[in-house]
């Protein structure tokens, strides 16, 4: 059997830090900001954000992994400990840990980089675009798709703008529902693949956004001709420790905290297929 | 060293001497009609003379008319209960100044020794071994159990008819992982107990303890009470395919005819020795102190797996599949085992006496026609 020796920290370990900013994204979202001098992350992983006596919650990291000294986080309002976070104001604290979790691929060289994002989804790809663009040369084409449901919900509005003004990057922004101030897309951001340009049998896409949405934009990309194996999908459960022991977030045989949360569609596609797993 | 064997007193020097050296000595008592695990002093402690029946959904105690100290099997509680408690204070955080001052409560400092554990459950601590570990983060908690713990097994020669140990390679002999093993021999005269040790630790225990070199015949007849009450077990579960068997099937009707008797109680994951999932919460004391901490949890709680609310696992059938998969198939991809040991807990203790070696059988049958 196993021996033990020495002395252990708690894994599940706070440490301290401080919001710089709070600011609303939409409605119900709101991106803060927090003094983290030494942490560093990748593109795709998450951190534990603890409010005081309320509890945790995995929350994306949003910002850019080439900005060390803060973390960003874009929350949206779902429940207690959520809506605790979103009440911080710049000067309060909060607990954090991590970051944890597998990160966006880079891709091939030479490929071309398609990102989808679906509301929320949004948030653990802004950082993704970030990385792509520090590495544009990496890559032959690289488009960003995102969908929300009405156009107030659209998140990082000043990123889209800066993003559409530059040849860098592709940018096709549609909503569900358009209000009278709309004037882009109406529609799935499956519609948008056309609008768009990438060689399906060379691109590497990285998708996330509510669990019916991956379904369908990663089955549409492999009838498209994108390789399952170079469909990214960060899946979401919902993680209560983030290593592993608490159960919650497992997906068949994986732990989406440490296995995840991105994984590839042709590891996932049976398991998408299946109601409740 | 050779086998030795001692008669009763002898065991009682044994527990003493554990005690003096400084363990915790916990082992088999009965409670509330039922054998449970808590601290022991004597063999007095121990269920005397207590056999037990169990079925699906039954236990009973049973006075057997003699004296033995281990002629009972599996309680409801498992030594799970004492490495992976069913409460633990993770953290301690107040506000001081602005900041969080977040501090981590001690954790265990005595070693404990069991006594009296059975194969199938030194089965169970290893598996929980490679949870918590050896998959990449270590749980404080849990290794401050297992540090130093002196584990003194006890071969079974009677098995319960929920027990299909042997099935499942964990029993009903201890083969190893024990520091010391004892083998009751009950005898029309005085009953010995031979005992033997696996681990420098172990030897020198028995050797502070004392005892007489076994004679081969007392050798022979300890072999075939274990070899014997490994070919009455009852129960059996046949692991041939089952990996395959439950991965390829999430929509075998099965699923909803089971579901149709589960409560979703959670009893099976409760007295479970390897089941580990547990939920955190937040518990504030008047002081203003927040005390994070971890709590045993379901995957039969429709809370488990909830996601903004929403439960993902929200039908009875689902919530079973994902035990039963998760236990019998998905853990030998995260662990590289079985996460079930053949302790039979899970049959005894579901209020509705659901078998899961009954429903790996109806499973079988109905996926081969």
């Amino acid at each position: 059997m196993t021996t033990v020796s020495a002395p252990v920290v708690e894994p599940m370990g706070l440490h301290s830090l401080k919001v710089v900013s709070n600011a609303s994204e939409s409605p119900d979202t709101s991106t803060i900001v927090l003094d983290s001098p030494g942490i560093t992350f990748h593109a795709g992983q998450f951190m534990m954000l603890y409010a005081f006596g309320v509890g945790e919650a995995p929350i994306s990291v949003s910002g850019n992994p080439h900005s060390p000294g803060t973390l960003v986080h874009t929350i949206r309002r779902v429940g207690p400990v959520t809506d605790a976070l979103c009440g911080l104001r710049p000067g309060d604290s909060l607990g954090v840990r991590g970051p944890y979790g597998d990160s966006w691929p880079a891709g091939e060289q030479g490929d071309d980089l398609l990102i989808v994002a679906g509301g929320l989804g949004m948030a653990p790809l802004r950082p993704a675009v970030f990385e792509a663009m520090a590495n544009r040369s990496r890559y032959r084409n690289v488009s960003l798709i995102y969908g929300a449901r009405t156009p107030a919900d659209l998140l990082f509005k000043d990123d889209l703008v800066g993003w559409m003004s530059t040849s860098s990057i592709d940018v096709a922004v549609t909503v569900d529902r358009a209000t009278s101030d709309w004037w882009g897309h109406v529609g799935l951001v499956t519609n948008e693949f056309s609008r768009v340009d990438f060689r399906p049998e060379s691109t590497t896409a990285l998708v996330c956004g509510p669990e019916v949405m991956m379904r369908v934009v990663a089955r549409s990309l492999r009838d498209l001709g994108v390789p399952a194996s170079s469909t990214w999908l960060s899946l979401e459960r919902n993680m209560k420790c983030a290593i592993g022991f608490c159960g919650h977030c497992q997906f068949g045989s994986d732990f989406l905290c440490k296995d995840g949360p991105v994984l590839s569609y042709d590891r996932l596609a049976w398991r998408l297929g299946v109601d409740e797993l | 060293m050779d086998p030795q064997t001692v008669d009763r007193h002898g065991l009682d020097r044994l527990i003493t001497h554990l005690a003096e050296s400084g363990f915790e000595v916990i082992g088999p008592t009965v409670r509330d009609g039922a054998v449970i695990y808590d601290h022991i002093s004597s063999t007095s402690d121990l269920p005397v003379g207590q056999g037990d029946a169990q079925e699906g959904g039954q236990y009973r105690l049973v006075n057997r008319g003699d004296s033995a100290l281990f002629g009972y099997n599996l309680g409801p509680t498992s030594w799970k209960q004492y490495l992976f408690p069913p409460k633990t204070e993770l953290l301690h955080i107040r506000r001081s100044n602005g900041d969080l001052v977040i501090e981590e409560p001690p954790t265990r400092t005595r070693p404990m020794a069991f006594f009296g554990i059975r194969g199938c459950e030194l089965a169970a601590i290893s598996i929980q071994d490679k949870v918590f570990l050896d998959s990449g983060y270590v749980d404080r908690t849990y290794a401050s159990g297992r540090k130093d713990l002196l584990l003194v097994a006890v071969n079974c020669t009677t098995s319960a008819a929920t027990c299909f140990c042997t099935s499942m390679g964990t029993g009903p002999k201890c083969e190893s992982g024990y520091d010391i093993v004892i083998t009751e021999l009950v005898d029309d005269g005085e009953t010995r107990y031979l005992v033997a040790a696996d681990t420098e630790r172990g030897e020198s225990i028995i050797t502070a303890v004392g005892g007489s070199p076994a004679k081969d015949e007392q050798l022979a007849n300890a072999e075939s009470a274990v070899q014997s009450t490994a070919a009455d077990m009852i129960r059996s579960m046949d692991t041939d395919g089952i990996y395959d068997l439950l991965i390829e099937n999430p929509d075998h009707p099965r699923w909803e005819q089971v579901a149709e008797r589960c409560l979703t109680c959670g009893n099976c994951t409760q007295a479970c020795p390897t089941c580990f999932c547990s939920d955190v919460a937040d518990r504030v004391t008047l002081d203003g102190t927040a005390i994070r901490e971890r709590r045993w949890d379901s995957c039969f709680g429709l809370d488990f797996s909830a996601l903004n609310r929403e439960p993902v696992r929200e039908s009875t059938s689902s919530r079973y599949r994902q035990w039963m998969t998760h236990k019998l198939a998905t853990w030998h991809d995260q662990f590289g085992s079985s996460g079930c040991v053949g302790c039979g807990r899970c049959i005894t203790w579901c209020p509705v006496g659901i078998d899961i070696t009954e429903e790996i059988v109806a499973m079988k049958e109905t996926v081969s026609t």
